[in-house]
């Protein structure tokens, strides 16, 4: 079990800030797969990975990163801080 | 090093002030306040942040910053949560012996907070609201260091 967390707009086109994912995927990227085939919402959010960024664990990474160890992964968009 | 997120209201003065007060070998003072900025007919800004990851993240930031720089010490105030044009979203402080390590810290800072603090705006108009694009140029603007 994995908690994915998301934010700004991937928050409202999955439709919720958090959910609990039962998962076997072994990278970020074979998630992204699972969650997009889940729901129109999911498939919405994740159409266009390009401008999708992702943290494992609260650190910045990429899409081939192993998830096997994960507790909490993190979409959103490229962040605009300051 | 100190790390302030809120989403009160806050006086960057009196933050200065009191970041300036005990500097021992400062000879540069360096601070840059981000505001909301009003153009496009914006009625306020939201800011949403990854509170698991923000402090950790910026914290992160501010070491590497005090590794690579001069620096006798560093500030980073940042906002979230709903705010009105001309609010101070957020600064940074930095202090030097020197000016240019306090300038180039703080630009530094500014950089890598825009574009890897895990925070989003979104403003909000009369006629509805969208999220911020990040801009090619400010992760660009990280290649120079």
């Amino acid at each position: 079990m994995i908690t994915v967390v998301y934010f700004a707009w991937l928050r409202e086109r999955v439709g919720q800030g958090s959910e609990q994912v039962e998962t076997n995927a072994k990278t970020v990227a074979e998630l992204v797969d699972q969650l997009r085939g889940m729901d129109s919402y999911h498939a919405a959010a994740f159409a266009d990975i390009r401008a999708v960024r992702v943290a494992v664990d609260q650190v910045l990474t990429d899409f081939d990163a192993p998830i096997a160890a994960a507790r909490e992964v993190a979409f959103f968009p490229p962040m605009t801080g300051g | 090093m100190p790390l302030i997120l809120q989403d009160a209201a806050f006086d960057p003065w009196a933050m200065a002030a009191d970041f300036s007060a005990n500097l021992p070998g400062a000879g540069a003072l360096v601070t840059f306040n981000g505001i909301v900025r009003g153009d496009g007919g914006l009625a306020r800004l939201e800011i949403e942040h990854y509170p698991a990851m923000s402090r950790p993240a910026i914290e992160t930031i501010i070491t590497q910053a005090m590794q690579r720089f001069a620096l006798i010490d560093a500030l980073v105030i940042h906002r979230f949560g709903s705010l009105s044009v001309g609010e101070t979203i957020m600064m940074v402080a930095t202090a030097a012996p020197h000016r240019k390590d306090a300038f180039d810290a703080a630009e530094f800072l500014m950089d890598y907070l825009k574009s890897r603090a895990p925070f989003w705006k979104k403003e909000h108009r009369a006629d509805g609201a969208t999220w911020v694009d990040a801009k090619a140029s400010d992760e660009d603007a990280l290649n120079r260091w």
